[in-house]
């Protein structure tokens, strides 16, 4: 077998050497690189919002989470129609016969309306009687009494009004709605759901699918981040808040996102603004593995020769009058 | 066939000394043409790479709040985050320097490869960082995320809302990835050399 360091020496045999000190060369991009991050970080620090509490919502903004939980009980919230992995109640995107949302099931469950508004009124309302009257009500009525209560209450619910931090609603039949929805919002309000949500039944826990889930369904913090310039029309994920760079590196991702057909409801060979999560992911995929497979793709691995900037990199190797030896 | 030759031990070395050298693995010549500013944009993104890992370390060893609440952790996040910034920029600038080289040519198709593969899985390192923030924006990222993760499938395996998932992907076994990719993308250089200048008549196959 013929060994890798007599193909090197082959490969620069008539090359002409020079010294070179890789190591020296290491340890001053190390001290040039950390003194840039250092100065950087002096001077530009990080950015750090604080994170976004069930409570703010809840106070901030009581009818846009009063109507979110509300929302969840009548199934017509983002996280309650979704799919998978969360549920069945939706579709989830597919292109054609492609359609992984659905093949892997659901693998992380979520009830939207039980998990965010009937368990923890439950777990609130052992010293609350009115609470636990109207839960029983609530539970005790047929699926059409309470996506009645839903409707008229979900229609309400713009022209309420917000006293003492309370939701009030024109008289109507609502049912125990009401007493459910201003309890819930007491024990958001206070910071009580926050924890269980996360909580959810465990002491140690770092899975914040569920309230993050709730609070993706509302408008509040979606809000925020329009107010930061964070949207997905203004380039999405790649952004951060304040004027740091963010993700810049997901450019061509969600430059995507801004042009058709994922832009367009009527799209092209299927491929639209509903299922284009996964024209993206696929594009990138393909793009990216096209990029891995540069060096066996013709005229990609041509156009280096083509343009150039080689010519600009090796000046010494194409200068007329260069070293004497080619390869 | 002696006994001798039969040492797995030998054998090992036999070929590490065959495939690399010493003097391969730490030349102190290189061919007179590597005289370019764009050979550096390789061992700075080394350099930056090093910086991320240091400031990631003490961040990780103090834990994930550490850095929300004193000026001293604070101070490492922002060198960790500027230094990741700079390890995209320099990789960048390699990748196309490397591109615009035709760094693949002469069996060098492998090192390509990887080195687009430590592109791919840096980015999602840095992906599962920003999801672990504890801040507003990792709770903007994950919300958005995850509908682009739920619609490949990759979602029901990767929780962008499950914090210590992406957590622990982000300081344990993303890093490792990238450092073992890296470390093998050196050897894979310095195995084969720096390419030579592209030969006007010559091909752009691997």
């Amino acid at each position: 077998m013929k060994s890798m360091g007599a193909t090197q020496d082959e490969y620069y045999r008539g090359v002409r050497m020079v010294p070179y000190d890789l190591v020296k060369e290491l340890f001053l991009a190390l001290a040039g690189v950390g003194l840039l991050a250092l100065l950087a970080a002096l001077i530009l620090s990080s950015p750090d919002v604080a994170p976004v509490t069930i409570a703010n919502w809840a106070q901030s903004d009581p009818v846009d989470f009063v109507t979110t939980a509300t929302n969840e009980l009548a199934g017509a919230s983002t996280s309650a129609a979704y799919g998978n992995p969360y549920n069945t109640a939706g579709p989830g995107q597919s292109w054609g016969p492609i359609a992984p949302q659905k093949w892997f099931g659901t693998r992380i469950p979520v009830d939207s309306g039980n998990a965010f508004v009937i368990q923890p009124l439950q777990r609130a309302s052992s010293s609350n009687t009115d609470l636990g009257k109207g839960l029983f009500a609530w539970q005790g009525a047929t699926a059409d009494q309470q996506a009645k209560w839903l409707d008229a209450y979900g229609k309400a619910l713009p022209n309420a009004t917000v006293t003492d931090g309370k939701v009030t609603v024109a008289d109507g039949d609502y049912g125990p709605l009401p007493v459910m929805m201003s309890n819930l919002l007491g024990v958001a309000q206070a910071g009580g759901l926050d924890g269980l949500l996360v909580i959810n039944g465990r002491f140690y826990q770092t899975d914040y699918t569920q309230p993050l889930l709730f609070m993706g369904d509302g408008g509040y913090l979606a809000g925020l981040a329009a107010d930061a310039h964070l949207t997905g029309s203004l380039w999405g994920m790649m952004n951060e808040t304040g004027s740091y760079p963010g993700q810049t590196w997901l450019w061509l991702y969600t430059m995507w996102y801004q042009v058709p057909p994922f832009t367009s409801s009527t799209g092209f060979l299927g491929l639209n603004s509903s299922n284009a999560d996964l024209g993206i992911i696929i594009l990138m995929t393909l793009l990216t593995v096209a990029l891995a497979l540069v060096p066996f793709i013709p005229i990609l691995r041509d156009i280096p020769r083509w343009i150039p900037i080689h010519r600009l990199i090796w000046r010494q190797y194409y200068a007329p009058r260069g070293s004497t030896v080619r390869p | 066939m002696s006994a001798t030759s039969n040492s797995w031990t030998l054998r090992l070395r036999q070929a590490i000394d065959r495939h690399l050298p010493m003097d391969h693995l730490l030349p102190d010549r290189q061919p007179y043409y590597v005289g370019s500013w764009v050979y550096v944009f390789g061992v700075v993104t080394i350099a930056a790479l090093a910086w991320v890992v240091v400031s990631g370390v003490v961040l990780a060893f103090f834990g994930p709040q550490w850095w929300h609440d004193s000026r001293v952790g604070r101070f490492f996040n922002s060198l960790h985050f500027w230094s990741v910034q700079l390890f995209f920029i320099f990789m960048v600038l390699h990748l196309w320097g490397q591109y615009f080289m035709a760094g693949w040519r002469s069996g060098r198709a492998a090192t390509w490869m990887i080195g687009v593969v430590i592109f791919a899985v840096s980015i999602l390192t840095a992906f599962t960082g920003y999801l672990s923030q504890q801040n507003f924006d990792a709770q903007f990222i994950a919300i958005n995320a995850k509908d682009a993760m739920n619609s490949a499938g990759i979602g029901a395996f990767f929780n962008v809302l499950n914090f210590g998932q992406m957590y622990g992907l982000h300081i344990m076994l993303l890093p490792i990835g990238v450092t073992i990719l890296v470390v093998l993308h050196i050897v894979m250089v310095r195995t084969r050399g720096v390419v030579k200048p592209i030969d006007p008549e010559g091909g752009m196959r691997p």
